[in-house]
């Protein structure tokens, strides 16, 4: 698969990776209890699940990029973003944090790494501890990582919900007693007082309001701009991927089917499923009806397809897309698509 | 900071602690109130029996044989006015419910605090270990509930013999698995909660987040079980000691003192059971009503 490396355009090359997964996979196997192997023993028809969330993905983000990451529900996209969080190890491959395996980090360094990552959540229900004041989610961490001394916290909490775009007066306040935009905002700016440099947003504005979604939605660019920030930002609307990101990712079942800058994927769509997607986004409002028209079910995690995924649905699907996984190829600048018919032209 | 959005004060005028909320929602029920005060009296009668009681029913100079199943109301001969009777000893029945009610409360409050702490304690632990352990735990869980309860506490008390302590150990025994099944339940879901990770990807050390923030999560159903089995246990003490299994004849509960009076009752001295009876029901009663109350009000189902 690196016999054709194309050399990347130069734009890619002017920033450094800051985080990079190399093959990562992540399985998750539901063991039978002792009850479980009892029934199988006595001939009920139970076995050991495993899921493949996610399957042998290489990604790499550089810093300043925002990069969007799509993909119907169940395909990985959370799984995948935990990881890079560094919240939850992968079950194979390694990720390289600013050019280091996160396994042969030490502690401290670990931590650092581990802080300078943060998600922002898709509930704002249940991404905060209802039983701690606003002040406490905000100056836990800061506090406790030394990163702010007790005598100061007061004012370096407000200083991170004002950038959040709330009243600092509102601090001794429990989260029931806000909106959800406003919640999202706590959320925010509990992980901007550990002072990261990469922020995971899981769906961050799903839960939200169209019109919440927007302000959230611009607080992630002025955050950008003022703190440097680099972003994944996990969506199933490509509609609000389509406005944010530089690059796009396309998942599906766990691996990635399609890789480029965000115009290109828009404009030139490479992979069968990319183009399904976007047949079905009408190209002025692009929202909410994204994933309607792929045909036929997603098929079940526990059990994916042979060779490529996405071959029971796909219209183009011949004999070797049955038995051989496609490779993730080089089909433009910086542009990469796993799928068969590229080898064929 | 000029294109900040500076989001509005919510309506609520003042901040509200959950604690606050929480006491608002409660009191909201009259019938709860009513059984709260009654146990709190409970309570203060027990604690304060050795000033209020005008008798000490364990000090054997104190009683007079000559008294014996007196009669409510009836005045002895030291010119001692008995006003819930006498039993077969001649003890004061008012002051023999008041220490009764002590040992009770003493017993049933103790063994559900213990339980409490070794069944959150393993609920916990089986729900963030998983795997073996958790199988291991939640196994025995299943065998504790399977068996009933007053047979496996007689069985070990029959083999350990009578005593507080004793009694204790047996309730903890048949209850730190109810605790264990509600924590291990309640830890399972708030624990996938996205405040749990969010508090992972804050690097904050794993007591940390299993103390601040997931078990205090927890407590709502376990304050609820909790109350609910302090009730269990006072009635399994006095099940325990009418059957004479459970506190010595020495400091009487108020299931020995029912199982004194028994042999009376179809003589017609029916104050010697009776009386201990009611208050014994009073006692289970009024805890099941701040119980009700509470599981209405913690419960997250029925909230939000
Ligand atoms: N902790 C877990 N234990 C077992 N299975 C899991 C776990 N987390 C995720 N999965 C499974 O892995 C697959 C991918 O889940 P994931 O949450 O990453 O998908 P997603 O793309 O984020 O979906 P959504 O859009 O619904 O959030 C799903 O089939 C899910 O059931
Ligand atoms: S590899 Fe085959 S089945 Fe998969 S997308 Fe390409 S043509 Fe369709
Ligand atoms: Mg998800």
């Amino acid at each position: 698969m690196s016999a054709t490396l194309v050399a990347p355009p130069a734009a890619e090359t002017l920033a450094e990776p800051i985080i990079e997964l190399r093959g990562v996979s992540k399985r998750f196997s539901k063991t039978l209890d002792f009850a479980g192997r009892l029934a199988k023993r006595l001939g009920a028809n139970l076995r050991e699940e495993v899921v493949h969330a996610v399957d042998g993905v290489d990604l790499t983000i550089r810093k300043g990029e925002v990069v969007g990451l799509v993909g119907e529900s169940g395909c990985g996209k959370s799984t995948l973003g935990r990881m890079v969080a560094g919240i939850m190890p992968p079950s194979d491959g390694t990720i390289l944090w600013r050019g280091r395996d996160l396994r042969s980090l030490n502690a401290a360094e670990a931590r650092n790494a581990k802080l300078r990552t943060q998600m922002i959540f898709q509930d704002p229900y249940a991404s905060l501890n209802p039983r701690l004041k606003v002040q406490e989610i905000v100056g836990e961490a800061p506090l406790f990582h030394g990163m702010a001394k007790r005598s100061e916290i007061g004012t370096y909490v407000d200083e991170q919900l004002r950038r959040a775009g709330l009243d600092p007066s509102l601090k001794a306040r429990y989260p029931h007693q806000f909106s959800g935009g406003q919640r999202q905002r706590i959320g925010i700016a509990r992980a901007l007082a550990v002072q990261p440099e990469f922020l995971v947003c899981d769906e961050a504005v799903a839960a939200l309001d169209v019109s919440i979604q927007a302000q959230i939605l611009n607080l992630f660019m002025k955050l950008r701009r003022e703190l440097d920030l680099t972003y994944l930002f996990i969506s199933h609307d490509l509609g609000v991927v389509e406005h944010l990101s530089d690059r796009v990712v396309i998942m599906y079942l766990g691996r990635v089917v399609e890789e480029a800058p965000a115009e290109e994927v828009f404009r030139h769509p490479n992979h069968p499923y990319t183009k399904a997607l976007l047949a079905e986004v009408p190209r002025i409002e692009a929202r909410k009806r994204a994933f309607a028209g792929v045909k036929g079910e997603i098929p079940s995690p526990l059990n994916p397809p042979s060779g490529c995924h996405f071959h029971p649905r796909c219209p183009f699907a011949f004999d070797r897309c049955r038995v051989e996984r496609p490779a993730l190829k080089q089909v433009g600048p910086g542009h990469r698509s796993a799928c068969h018919l590229n080898d064929a032209a | 900071m000029s294109t900040t959005t500076i989001a509005a004060a919510p309506a609520a005028p003042k901040v509200e602690t959950p604690f606050q909320r929480f006491v608002s929602e409660f009191a909201a029920s009259r019938i709860a109130l009513f059984g709260l005060v009654l146990f709190l009296a409970i309570v203060a009668i027990a604690v304060l029996a050795p000033f209020i009681a005008p008798q000490n029913p364990y000090d054997l100079a104190q009683l007079d044989i000559m008294d014996g199943r007196l009669e409510p109301g009836t005045v002895g001969a030291g010119g001692f006015t008995y006003w819930l009777g006498t039993d077969d000893q001649g003890r004061d029945m008012l002051s023999g419910i008041m220490y009764g009610l002590r040992i009770s409360l003493m017993v049933g409050a103790g063994s559900a605090i213990i339980a409490c702490l070794v069944g959150a304690s393993l609920g916990m632990l089986a729900a963030y270990a998983g795997g073996r352990t958790d199988s291991l735990i939640m196994r025995l869980v299943d065998l504790q509930l399977s068996f009933p309860a007053i047979l496996a506490a007689l069985m070990i008390l029959a083999f350990l013999g009578k005593g507080i302590l004793n009694v204790v150990f047996a309730l903890v025994i048949v209850e730190w698995a109810y605790y264990a099944r509600t924590v291990r339940g309640s830890a399972l879901v708030e624990r996938r909660r996205e405040y749990i990770e969010a508090a992972q990807c804050l690097a904050l050390p794993t007591r940390r987040i299993i103390f601040r923030h997931l078990l205090p999560n927890c407590l709502p159903p376990l304050i609820v079980v909790g109350t609910m089995q302090v009730a269990r246990a006072i009635a399994l003490e006095a099940t325990l000691s009418f059957l004479g299994l459970g506190v010595p004849i020495t400091e009487p509960s108020l299931g020995l003192l029912i199982a004194n009076g028994y042999e009376y009752m179809l003589s017609g001295k029916y104050w010697i059971s009776f009386y201990p009876g009611i208050a014994l029901l009073v006692t289970i009663v009024s805890i099941n009503l701040v119980g009700d109350q509470l599981r209405d009000v913690l419960n997250p189902r029925l909230k939000r």
